[in-house]
């Protein structure tokens, strides 16, 4: 039987929907505003009148237009979503409700500090947590991001070693390590070097040592590892990284493998970012806003960026500004205000609800879901490496050699089963790999079912005669696979009306 | 523990899967010294009321600005959020997905982006815009190192007149990629000239408008003696309801336009997490930051987004990436957009309008009160007073009297001595002429 | 006469008198997929054998093109920054990537000839 067609272009439930710039009612708005009161203008000669483009559009149509939108996403709400390396852990509501809180949510960074004490407090209870969990000095909570987080780790190993007069110029990175590594290193101004990996997949510690030297600035690692391994040899590591000189950066991506269970002050590491957006439940929201602390060692606490929460006599105080009430060593700004403040809440909403028994809890099951993944997908998948794993499982395509089928095709097979792909082609030193992270958030039954689903598009591969098949999925999705090279070569990165739009197109052609 | 669904059977069953004893020995790689060293003084799992508890009493010890009249600004300002908003951000399927990697399966958060990034496009009067940075001062770090890239100089000049927190984050990347960077003191009395300041050997140049002190600016000129000398003009905005009655920057000759989002996407939030908006040139696309997202067709021929021009990103181009952004501020942007989508051109010239009207009222009530000096002639919803003496103590006075009565400029520049006297005063449309009155008379009761 | 030779970074280098003409190699063309961009040195500009001359992108992957021997820029090919799916069609002919001014010749020597290169190849692919 074909599948019917439709006048609308809707398919049941799949409810196509248009830009909210072909909806435009000229005119129309979805916000009444109250009257304005007779004034006199003072714009000069800055004000300005003429049409902007802006669409207009009622309540009811602007309601509709994003809840149409909403359904054309996959998320943690509606699945599974084993994307490795993003840690896709459930969000809790209890974390959205406490950050509308008007005490958190109606209050300006810069109130009298008389009137903020509650929310100095609320950040120096997530700073509380955070340098109690992983046992270091202190932390810089403004970093927005992890990878702004790496930044600001960095930065202070720079300081550090300006204030020493050492001027080392090299960061090493291992291959597997996220791109972030590489590109923060050289907004820091360093040159990267890259650390070779032994056969199971972890830093190759005698290669490291070789590689140490009087010009090497830091070392960055990433543990649990990119391939979802511990780095058995971390001690040994640092002490080999510390007596070079070095600082040890570890990337904290990872971070919720070993939440609760070890402080990664004991292991020697001198800076770690911790993606709250991660191992604290706070919501990616489709690409942030994520929040990026960076816990410090005593070396690298002094050189932390404003601002800073302090206890002084009266109260909580703030230090906001670099070099002129910190003693001069901080080495500046990293963004404004006093951080990702509504992130905070949530993540300590999350923190004192799983409480530190919890989180060791949380851990523990993230370890067993991948294993019992690694376990059971052995059946048919080519496991990268031998087990046991961390929080994520990698696999390699050696079971699609010879079947025509990819890495890719398996990924977007799996999103007509209704489960978001894992992370693929990443790590680059898994060929073809395929790196999934359940999380602690799902239940025995949905790993069964992703299982189930996984087994049947490995057999249906390794039997041959489904390539054509595997290429043309998914079938089933709000969109079939998009042209990137159309939109790479040509980019169309706004709409344009009509008429405008056909021009520069001939203009371009 | 209320998010954790396995059950001790489950454990069991699936230990005797993998083949292990206990959970304890998938953790056998890490090092035994640190597992036992292992100690934290924290507390263990609560309830759900015990948390809300405990954080209902925390949030009660701020005074929120519903509870006080309030005309606070200097870079983030309090709006009213139309009920839709918060309901449309709160949708799972927005507020729980990731970066939109897969398409197929993303299209919503990709057309939203794509209709972001044509929105902000449109009231900077750029030709394209990314889709979003962290806030208005790291996309002002980033929009100089983009500016270094493209004329591959290494000098910025910042105006006066721009936020100290865009040139404090500024400063501080740029320091670290040995970018020299010039700031100028700060410009409360609009004294500045910077045209004499262009040469050869500037990246760009960094101004804001409405100024850090409320003033208007209109860099024309300016922009074209850039041109001329081949430096960028940066233009930053910290209140973008301000575009729906000012020039917008990109007619005055704007190269790159960065604008904090925060006041139209939602609550203050003590001044986190806010976004970044990012438009330039279509010339410089390959130079700028952050995530893209463009139109394309799927095999089926139908209309679809996707994520494009990725290689200048960190995951492809790694340590040659044109920023390491990844997370961005993907959620704070969607609000922003469906606020701007609720209030379309219409309401969005009006929203402006109603703010300037509220910040004219006050600012001609302040004129008459004895001792109180408004700097700015022009000037959109906000303004510098001066003050017979430190700004500082009248705040706290005020505080005590009830009133947020703006923000004194020695808190962003304690050592600048000019400043002590200096009052930022924003008025917004949630303020009401009642508000008003009752902070005028607050301020005479405390000056006199 | 001229000659091809190849580097290890799959550039090839067609030789008249002293003006090398250089692009990248079916191989290369091959493994990056469709190519969405190039951006071409501007004429006149120095550059060292191994430095960088070019990029070139596809929608999953960047590179550099390296110059295969020291010389002066004498012409980049403009027309690929319209058309740089040529690269993918005809990357030794029409999808050329620069002409350099050879600055020593004997550079050429430290290259491949087209059997050496397809030996190369074949390892490559063992």
């Amino acid at each position: 039987m074909t599948k019917p067609t439709t006048a609308s272009g809707h398919k049941g439930l799949q409810l196509e929907q248009e830009l909210i710039f072909e909806q435009d009612t000229q005119g129309t708005t979805a916000v009444d505003l109250p009257h304005i009161l007779e004034y006199r203008e003072r714009l000069g000669e800055f004000a300005c009148e003429d049409a902007i483009g802006l669409p207009g559009l009622s309540e009811p149509e602007v309601v509709r237009h994003y809840t149409r939108l909403s359904q054309k996403n996959y998320s943690i709400d509606s699945g599974f979503y084993p994307l490795g390396s993003c840690t896709m852990k459930h969000n809790p509501r209890l974390n959205e409700k406490m950050a509308r809180l008007p005490g958190f949510a109606d209050i300006h960074p810069f109130q009298p500090i008389s009137t903020v004490q509650g929310a100095f407090e609320l950040i120096d209870t997530c700073a509380h947590w955070l340098t109690e969990l992983t046992g270091m000095a202190a932390v810089a909570m403004s970093p927005a991001a992890g990878a702004h987080g790496e930044l600001c780790g960095l930065m202070c190993i720079k300081s550090a070693h300006d204030a020493a007069g050492s001027t080392r110029s090299v960061v090493l990175v291992p291959d597997s390590a996220h791109g972030t590594n590489p590109a923060t290193a050289a907004l820091c101004g360093y040159m990267v070097e890259s650390i070779p990996a032994n056969e199971e997949g972890r830093v190759d510690i005698e290669a490291l040592k070789q590689r140490l030297s009087p010009n090497i600035a830091a070392v960055m690692i990433t543990n649990p590892n990119t391939c979802g391994l511990f780095e058995r040899e971390c001690i040994a590591i640092a002490e080999a990284v510390h007596a070079a000189g070095a600082f040890l950066y570890m990337d904290g991506a990872n971070y919720n493998a070993i939440v609760g269970r070890l402080r990664i002050g004991d292991l020697g590491v001198d800076a770690m970012h911790i993606n709250l957006h991660k191992t604290f439940s706070t919501p990616h929201g489709g690409g942030g806003p994520g929040a990026g602390p960076t816990v410090l060692s005593e070396a690298l606490a002094p050189f932390a960026p404003v601002p800073m929460v302090v206890r002084g006599p009266a109260g909580f105080e703030a230090e906001e500004h670099a070099g002129f009430d910190t003693g001069g060593q901080s080495f500046g700004r990293m963004k404004g205000y006093h951080g990702q403040f509504g992130v905070f809440v949530r993540a300590v909403a999350y923190m004192m609800s799983m409480g530190v028994d919890g989180l060791k809890q949380a851990s523990g099951d993230a370890v067993l879901n991948a294993n019992y993944l690694l376990a059971r997908l052995s059946e048919e998948l080519t496991p990268a490496f031998p087990g046991p794993c961390m929080h994520e499982a990698v696999f390699n395509d050696r079971f699609l050699k010879g079947t025509g089928v990819t890495t890719l095709d398996i990924a977007k097979a799996l999103i007509d089963e209704g489960f978001h792909p894992p992370t693929i082609y990443f790590p680059l030193v898994v060929h073809g790999a395929l790196l999934m992270e359940p999380t602690e958030t799902e239940s025995k039954a949905v790993l069964d079912q992703f299982v189930e689903s996984m087994l049947h598009l490995a057999r249906k591969a390794k039997a041959g005669g489904a390539a054509e098949e595997f290429q043309a999925a998914p079938q089933l999705a709000p969109r079939r696979r998009p042209d990137e090279t159309k939109a790479a070569r040509k980019p169309v990165l706004r709409w344009a009306p009509p008429d405008e739009s056909s021009a520069a197109r001939q203009a371009a052609e | 523990m209320r998010y954790l669904p396995l059950t001790d059977s489950n454990r069991a069953d699936m230990l005797a899967a993998i083949g292990a004893n206990s959970v304890d020995e998938l953790f056998r790689d890490l090092p035994k010294s640190a597992l036992a060293s292992a100690q934290f003084d924290l507390p263990n799992t609560q309830s759900e009321m015990e948390v809300e508890r405990a954080l209902g009493a925390m949030a009660a010890k701020n005074l929120n600005c519903g509870q006080a009249p309030s005309f606070l600004g200097a870079g983030n300002y309090r709006h009213h959020t139309p009920a839709a908003l918060d309901y449309i951000i709160q949708r799972g399927e927005f507020l729980t997905a990731y970066t939109p990697y897969q398409p197929e399966i993303s299209q919503g958060t990709l057309q939203a982006i794509y209709e972001f990034q044509t929105q902000v496009a449109l009231i900077t009067g750029m030709e394209v815009a990314n889709a979003s940075m962290y806030d208005g001062a790291t996309a002002c770090s980033e929009a100089v190192g983009m500016a270094c890239r493209v004329t591959k100089r290494n000098k910025a000049l910042i105006s006066g007149k721009v936020h100290p927190h865009y040139a404090d984050v500024t400063a501080t990347s740029m320091k670290f990629l040995n970018v020299a960077v010039e700031r100028l003191a700060p410009d409360p009395f609009n004294l500045e000239a910077l045209i004499g300041r262009v040469g050869a050997d500037l990246a760009c140049v960094v101004v804001q408008t409405p100024g850090f002190f409320g003033h208007l600016g209109n860099y024309g000129a300016l922009a074209a003696v850039c041109r001329a000398a081949g430096v960028l003009l940066i233009v930053c905005v910290t209140d973008p309801v301000s575009l729906g009655a000012l020039v917008p920057p990109g007619r005055m000759g704007a190269d790159i336009v960065v604008v904090e989002g925060q006041s139209l996407a939602g609550p203050m939030s003590f001044g986190g997490p806010g976004v970044g908006l990012f438009a330039t040139r279509e010339k410089y696309i390959r130079q700028m930051p952050g995530r893209l997202v463009g139109e394309t067709t799927d095999e089926d021929g139908r209309r679809g987004w996707v994520l494009t021009l990725s290689t200048r990103e960190q995951h492809i181009r790694r340590e040659k990436a044109t920023s390491n952004i990844c997370t961005n501020s993907g959620l704070i942007a969607l609000a922003f957009s469906v606020h701007m989508t609720l209030l379309g051109e219409a309401g969005f010239k009006r929203l402006a309008k109603l703010n300037h009207a509220m910040a004219t009222i006050l600012a001609e009530k302040l004129e008459k009160v004895p001792g109180v000096c408004v700097l700015p002639t022009s000037f959109f919803n906000e303004f510098t007073v001066e003050l017979a003496i430190p700004a500082a103590d009248v705040v706290e006075r005020l505080a005590k009297r009830g009133v947020m009565g703006g923000i004194p400029v020695s808190r962003f520049y304690p050592t600048y001595p000019e400043g002590q006297d200096l009052l930022l005063v924003t008025a917004t449309e949630t303020n009401t002429t009642e508000d008003i009155d009752t902070f005028v008379g607050a301020l005479k009761e405390v000056l006199s | 006469m001229s000659q091809i030779r190849f580097s290890k970074d799959h550039e090839w280098i067609a030789v008249d008198g002293d003006v090398g003409t250089v692009g990248i190699t079916q191989y290369a063309q091959n493994r990056l997929g469709d190519i969405v961009f190039i951006e071409v040195p501007e004429a006149g500009k120095e550059i060292k054998a191994g430095g960088e001359a070019a990029v070139v992108e596809s929608v999953k992957a960047a590179s550099e093109v390296y110059a295969p021997v020291s010389g002066t820029i004498a012409e980049g090919n403009g027309a690929l920054v319209d058309t740089p799916e040529t690269v993918n069609t005809d990357p030794q002919g029409d999808g050329w990537f620069f002409k350099i001014k050879i600055a020593d010749v004997a550079e050429l020597d430290g290259l491949m000839d087209q059997a050496a290169y397809e030996a190369y190849l074949a390892e490559l692919d063992a």
